[in-house]
């Protein structure tokens, strides 16, 4: 405690002048780099699209995550319509400056793999488990073909095949941007685990539920998504956060591919000089922003755990 | 017949639909496949590389300063898999073993009456399981080679052995052939004790006599060979690690990439393992201890009789996954230079070779052996313990 609060500096140009002032933790090397580690290497004459971006992001949240919001009923256009207004924003095009992704970085990275990751991750995970259970042989073996293989190796190992040899398998000539190379594999990543757990949902299902679909002559898609689906969700709801939070945490993965996240910003500003050494302070300051953003998202799912409780409580 | 019409019955009936939906999503998922690959041989005809694997032949020419069996930089591409291998294995099992120790300490204390214990246990967990965990590895390796001595100032343990930021330098034990003996002494004990618990419940069973089971064991297995190792007369020397200009040379180090990985995991994993731990014993009816307890069963025996291993039916299958996170979460070694699989292999030697494909695919290969390999023992011990139905 001493060392993080009572003892520590908080301001000063180098380690050695923090050293000076206080015996503790130096933090002022966090402030220097505020900013480095919020944007990444973004142009700073662009940044209001950055902080735009997140303006649209809560915007788009609010109405899906609390239900008295006044403009609810337009919460799946919003969510449709944002990933295509923020990418636009961020790399720029049709009249604004375009930004080169490996400028992108700090939080804002986490962010964008972060939320892209979720996004996408639950309507291929719902896919993928629904072609687990299906009557179907040949869907069935690739659906579990696909998931074992991704559940099988580390995450870390697929970044490196989107680094070094995804290009090959595309034709000659046509080149991916990295970022867009992680996004991808990130996504299929998170949807083999979000397909497991979906699948322990609609496992839990009793079959009468599929039976009385069948017999009031609902077709296939139409008996999913009114009958077995929302039940399915509903039961999954605690694997599927935790999916969340496992695919937001593990995005401090790209580092390893050269990516800046706020952990490799951390890495860059050890390997300065003045700051060397000091990595607790900077780890430090970055596990206080993964606690606080996974411990929200965990603390949020038990929210809606107990609204969604239908059962009689004992 | 018009054949629109007949196609439209085809699609109405249900077998008819089932086999085309199959037949289409077979032909679209190889044609994806054919295109792929077909698309990757001409990209490497471009750029003239072929595809084999003779390059493991080759001579390495790096470094591994972790190998657990004889390795130099002449050494070939494929020897240097497999120190890659064993070292990833060598991190996997220990931090498996720490952190199910780890784990189960704190599920219990978690569940704990004492407020304090119960508390730090679950502000522990709560941190750790919402911090990424190459964060922690980060972290720990941070601590360790910043706050440990250089190896000129290094803290001296006994003047045995010595503890620096470039390791913890041991005594490196030296067998001679009279070692084999206590060798074989150990190995019959272990038999006799495996012989003995099963005569001993046998026993039990028919006259309900009890013996000191875990004592006698503990004599077998370690008393007679330590016994007779004094007897023998100490048939091991130790070679003692020196200071030698910058560092120390001669004696077995413990490198600070291995210890943080392996404590980095382990915390990591332990938090895990505590969360369902506490899910397993919770699951386990009170009236079971209620009844144990009225039967005049202490509470120990409770425990490791009636408790365990009911609550063991449900800790188990999510632990066998935490298990296989934790030997996939060793690949985060390459952020600290811990040659595992993927810093030799789909590093270096990729690098140096330039052979993406065949690396890759030989990674991708080895991790999912040993994840098939991980789920194939869970699975065997799984079955032993899961209740017996009629």
């Amino acid at each position: 405690m001493d060392w993080l609060f009572l003892d520590a500096a908080f301001t000063g140009g180098s380690r050695d002048e923090c050293s000076a002032k206080a015996g503790g933790a130096c933090w002022a090397v966090i402030g220097e780099r505020l900013n480095l580690f919020t944007y990444g290497f973004y142009p700073v004459a662009e940044r209001w699209r950055v902080n735009l971006s997140l303006v649209l992001l809560i915007f788009t949240l609010f109405p899906i995550l609390f239900e008295k919001a006044p403009y609810r009923k337009y919460a799946l256009h919003i969510a449709v319509a944002f990933p295509f207004v923020t990418a636009w924003l961020l790399v720029g095009g049709l009249g604004l400056t375009p930004v080169e992704t490996d400028q992108f970085g700090g939080f804002m990275l986490t962010l964008v793999i972060g939320i892209t990751g979720i996004g996408f991750s639950l309507p291929i995970g719902i896919l993928l488990a629904l072609g687990r259970q299906s009557k179907l042989p040949a869907i069935q073996i690739f659906s579990i073909g696909f998931i074992e293989f991704i559940r099988g190796v580390p995450l870390i190992t697929l970044l490196f095949v989107a680094s070094t040899m995804l290009n090959y398998f595309l034709p000659p000539g046509v080149t991916f941007d990295l970022l867009l190379r992680v996004l991808i594999m990130v996504t299929l990543f998170a949807s083999a685990y979000m397909a497991e757990v979906i699948r322990g949902g609609l496992q839990a299902i009793p079959k009468g539920q599929f039976e009385a679909a069948d017999s009031m002559g609902l077709r296939y898609w139409s008996a999913m998504r009114l009958i077995v689906l929302p039940q399915a969700m509903k039961i999954s709801i605690p694997g599927i956060v935790n999916t969340f939070i496992g695919l937001y945490k593990d995005t401090t993965l790209v580092i390893i591919i050269g990516l800046l996240d706020p952990l490799g910003i951390g890495r860059a500003s050890l390997a300065d000089t003045r700051w060397t050494g000091l990595s607790t302070e900077v780890y430090l300051f970055v596990a206080i922003f993964f606690f606080i953003s996974c411990f929200g998202m965990a603390r949020y799912s038990q929210h809606l755990e107990n609204k969604l409780e239908t059962d009689h409580k004992r | 017949m018009d054949p629109i019409a007949s196609l439209s019955r085809l699609w109405r009936d249900e077998h008819s639909r089932s086999v085309i939906i199959q037949i289409l999503a077979v032909v679209l998922i190889f044609g994806l496949f054919a295109y792929l690959v077909r698309n990757a041989i001409v990209n490497l005809e471009a750029i003239g590389k072929g595809f084999s694997f003779g390059y493991l032949q080759e001579p390495a020419s790096y470094d591994i300063n972790q190998h657990l069996i004889e390795y130099t930089s002449r050494s070939t591409h494929f020897r240097a898999m497999l120190v890659g291998i064993l070292n990833t294995l060598l991190v996997a099992v220990s931090g498996i073993a720490l952190a199910t120790v780890l784990g189960f300490s704190l599920g219990v204390l978690r569940l704990s009456k004492n407020l304090l214990a119960n508390r730090l246990a679950h502000i522990y967990i709560d941190y750790v399981r919402n911090v990424p965990v190459l964060l922690h590895i980060l972290l720990v390796y941070g601590i360790i080679v910043n706050t440990l001595p250089v190896p000129r100032e290094a803290q001296s343990l006994g003047d045995i052995a010595f503890l620096t930021n470039r390791g913890l330098f041991l005594p490196k034990p030296i067998f001679e052939p009279l070692f084999l003996v206590i060798l074989g002494l150990f190995a019959a004990g272990i038999v006799f004790t495996i012989w003995f618990r099963r005569y001993a419940a046998d026993i039990q069973r028919k006259t309900g006599e009890h013996y000191p089971v875990f004592w006698i064991s503990l004599g077998a297995v370690l008393g007679i060979p330590v016994i007779s190792y004094f007897l023998i007369g100490g048939p091991i020397t130790f070679e003692i690690p020196a200071l030698t200009g910058f560092n120390f040379s001669g004696g077995m180090v413990i490198r600070p990439e291995f210890t943080a990985l392996w404590i980095a995991l382990s915390l990591y994993t332990a938090a895990f393992i505590a969360e369902i731990v506490r899910a397993g014993i919770i699951s386990v009816n009170y009236g079971q201890t209620e009844a144990s307890l009225a039967l005049g069963i202490n509470h120990g025996r409770t425990l490791n009789l009636v408790v365990i291993p009911q609550a063991l039916r449900v800790i188990v299958p999510p632990l066998t996954s935490q298990y296989l996170n934790l030997a996939k979460n060793s690949s985060l070694a390459i952020a600290i230079g811990y040659m595992d699989i993927v810093a030799t292999i789909g590093g270096i030697t990729l690098n140096q070779t330039g052979r993406e494909m065949e690396c890759m695919i030989i990674v991708l290969l080895l991790y999912l052996s040993l994840s098939l390999l991980i789920s194939f023992a869970m699975n065997i011990y799984n079955k032993r313990i899961r209740l017996v139905e009629r």
